[in-house]
């Protein structure tokens, strides 16, 4: 499913707001998702998940062209933790059918 | 630190957009309620500038308990994971953080 795809499978869901609007709300709430992450602060849906970031140490890479050798500084990455509802709603999944 | 909830979203929602307060609140329930059905129909989730949201399957696998040292296999699986995409991985990697 792409994100076009579940703001139609929204938008058919619900009678008041036009796919304009389901549009609209579904970018607004995953830029507020990724400003959270950005300024470093966690995001928590019961029964979804959880989204946080995670510390990568500073490591020694290489330029895969040259093959010299390049300092990589520390950074973060984001990470998601699904919570138990969507563990067992997906597992279950694999049991039936 | 206070994290992002559902209540936050429907608040932006409201205040950025002009949805009334139960349509705010129901966009988001069924923001988070359709991507779990597409994930449980085994369907992967791609938000662009997001990330994508994938389905591995699992075989069955040794374990242990980790109190007593006892022998019982962890069954075969479906479980979900996250890839973020570039747009959010960049956003994020410069984040200072404020605890050294």
């Amino acid at each position: 499913m792409t994100k076009s795809e579940l703001i139609e499978r929204i938008a058919s869901r619900q009678q008041q707001l036009s796919v304009k609007d389901v549009e609209l709300a579904i970018k607004t709430i995953l830029e507020q998702m990724s400003q959270t992450l950005a300024m470093g602060e966690r995001i928590e849906i019961r029964g979804f998940g959880s989204f946080s970031l995670h510390y990568r140490e500073p490591r020694l890479g290489r330029n895969p062209k040259t093959g010299e050798t390049v300092q990589l500084a520390g950074k973060y990455v984001p990470h998601f933790k699904p919570g138990k509802e969507m563990r067992e709603r997906v597992n279950e999944s694999l049991h039936k059918r | 630190m206070q994290a992002l909830t559902k209540s936050e979203m429907a608040e932006r929602l409201y205040e950025e957009l002009g949805l009334n307060k139960r349509e705010a609140k129901e966009v988001v329930e069924l923001f988070f309620e359709e991507i779990r059905h597409s994930l449980e129909d085994n369907e992967q989730v791609k938000l662009s500038g997001f990330g994508n949201f994938d389905l591995r399957d699992k075989s069955q696998r040794p374990g242990r308990n980790p109190k007593t040292g006892e022998e019982i296999p962890i069954s075969a699986r479906r479980v979900v994971t996250f890839r973020p995409g570039q747009k959010l991985k960049s956003r994020v990697e410069t984040y200072v953080g404020t605890e050294s």
